[in-house]
């Protein structure tokens, strides 16, 4: 990977989960953060510059879709979860 | 928590004579909870019940927002452009439907859902080779849905075979062979039971029913898109899916119906002749496009979410099993779907420990017969003694499930079943080793 390419998949990556934080649900907020590490994780060793290409297109199509999902998520908020009280979060 | 003890109260006494004492020593510890958390913001139980119904994932939410705001055609106007993208969004969800179970998209029907599904295949495939076939085989154990349409085919004349399954939950092939009759029409057999979880052998089903010439239908509303499913490796020739229990939305199923060889069907509702004919009515371009998009997801994330499923189920289930002694895992221990675990706590009444379990959405089956009393049929089927069955609850982890919720929940239960038993005069007369089975019991 080239060191400018490496640099944006960097940034999406940390972009992805700043944004998965906001989640006001405890459940979609574990997931997204759960789900961005592993497949960054999984993608570490990829090396072919189509599917590098191809992958960052699905991030940050993913990256809208929890922008947008966020969004919702504020618009109609419910109580926290029994978990979330305990010093758990 | 009003609503259960209301429920309870019309419910004859002889019913829950075993826990009045402990039930009435625990109503008075919820009350005072409740009054304390008056002052306190009001925090949501966990839920651990996603055989009754899944969250929506918000991918899913994501794609169906734009049909419910800008996209509102009928997918069935030929006329005009809101027609056609909505049609064009139809034709598509169809597509990632039949994509996941390896069928074509043309052998895919949505309906309102599972029950609807089921429906349909059964009385409409009986129905329809009524003339030279009257008789149904299906399993004690499938959902509400399949018995009682097999029930009101009976009505109708047809012979039904309810098969019993085996101590595991499992149908014997061999039982099933010996009931296969000449004029055999259909073989019903779920593939993921919603209680306690057993995978029943759905491809040596399929085998057996295709070499003997019976259609071969199978729910698998609790299967779909959490394991790998192929109808035609499988040789299954109809297929009930629904849209909630896949992080889709309420609503909305799907019916595979083989093309080759041709499965015909007698459709259940008449009309403007809507997928193709089989399932009058509007499609709900927003559901359909819904559970399309909850089937592309489970596709993408089937082994990452099996993977994970798996590690919080050996979690939950060792942590239980390792900290309370006689707990049952109900239903075979290997052929099963891990995210569904039914367990019984023997001399704890299982209602008690669900209404103690107030932190923690769970149930004691299925949701269609959760405000009964009465022991799961399911579990009698399998064998399990009247007192197992009255203990029995089951958890179900999902994609949005935690470790933190799984070791709370296992917390819980510990603490709650341990409490129960010291309260139980049973679990007592056991620990003075009185064999309860000894007893006679007066009558109530």
């Amino acid at each position: 990977m080239s060191s400018s390419s490496r640099a944006l998949v960097l940034n999406l990556y940390k972009v992805l989960l700043r944004e998965s934080q906001k989640f006001n649900s405890y459940n979609y907020r574990t997931y997204a953060i759960r789900r961005v590490r592993d497949a960054f994780r999984e993608k570490k060793n990829v090396g072919d510059v189509h599917e590098i290409q191809s992958l960052i297109h699905r991030a940050r199509e993913n990256l809208q879709i929890i922008q947008r999902q966020v969004t919702i998520g504020q618009l109609y908020t419910a109580d926290k979860l029994i978990i979330e009280s305990s010093g758990n979060q | 928590m009003l609503c259960r003890a209301a429920v309870r109260g019309l419910l004859p006494a002889g019913s829950c004579r075993r826990v009045a004492a402990v039930r009435a020593a625990h109503m008075g510890q919820t009350d005072l909870h409740d009054e304390k958390s008056l002052e306190k913001p009001e925090l949501r139980p966990l839920y651990m019940d996603v055989q009754a119904t899944s969250p929506l994932d918000p991918r899913v939410l994501d794609r169906m927002l734009p049909y419910l705001v800008n996209y509102y055609g009928n997918p069935h106007s030929r006329t005009h452009a809101y027609g056609w993208e909505s049609e064009k969004a139809m034709e598509k969800a169809r597509e990632q439907v039949a994509s996941l179970i390896g069928a074509d998209p043309r052998e895919i029907i949505f309906t309102s859902g599972a029950t609807e599904s089921n429906n349909v295949a059964i009385k409409g495939v009986a129905r329809f080779y009524k003339s030279r076939k009257k008789h149904i085989i299906t399993t004690q154990t499938e959902h509400k849905c399949v018995l009682d349409s097999c029930r009101s085919l009976e009505a109708e004349g047809f012979q039904v075979s309810y098969l019993p399954v085996q101590k595991n939950g499992l149908l014997d092939l061999k039982v099933l062979e010996k009931a296969i009759q000449p004029d055999t029409s259909l073989v019903s057999v779920m593939t993921v039971n919603n209680e306690i979880g057993v995978t029943q052998p759905v491809a040596d089903i399929g085998y057996l029913c295709s070499s003997r010439k019976v259609f071969f239908h199978t729910d698998a509303a609790q299967a779909v898109g959490k394991i790998k499913l192929n109808v035609n490796q499988m040789k299954i020739d109809l297929m009930s899916i629904s849209g909630h229990k896949i992080y889709g939305p309420k609503g909305v199923g799907a019916l595979y119906v083989r093309r080759r060889p041709r499965i015909r069907l007698e459709p259940l509702i008449s009309g403007g002749g809507q997928e193709r004919g089989l399932r009058s009515g509007t499609v709900p371009t927003p559901l359909a496009v819904g559970i399309g998009a909850a089937c592309e997801v489970s596709q993408q994330e089937l082994e990452y979410d099996h993977k994970r499923i798996s590690y919080l189920s050996q979690r939950l289930v060792k942590n239980i099993m390792n900290n309370i002694p006689e707990v049952v895992l109900n239903g075979d221990p290997e052929q099963r779907y891990p995210g569904c675990i039914n367990l019984s706590f023997a001399y704890v009444e299982g209602e008690s420990l669900l209404m103690a379990l107030k932190d923690v959405a769970l149930s004691s089956g299925s949701a269609c017969t959760s405000a009964s009393l009465e022991p799961s049929y399911v579990l009698r089927a399998i064998g399990a003694d009247e007192d197992l069955a009255h203990s029995s609850i089951r958890f179900g982890i999902g994609r949005f499930t935690t470790e933190e919720e799984v070791d709370y929940t296992v917390n819980k239960c510990i603490q709650e079943v341990k409490r129960l038993r010291e309260m139980s005069p049973l679990w007592e007369m056991v620990q003075d080793g009185i064999d309860l089975k000894s007893i006679q019991w007066t009558q109530h």
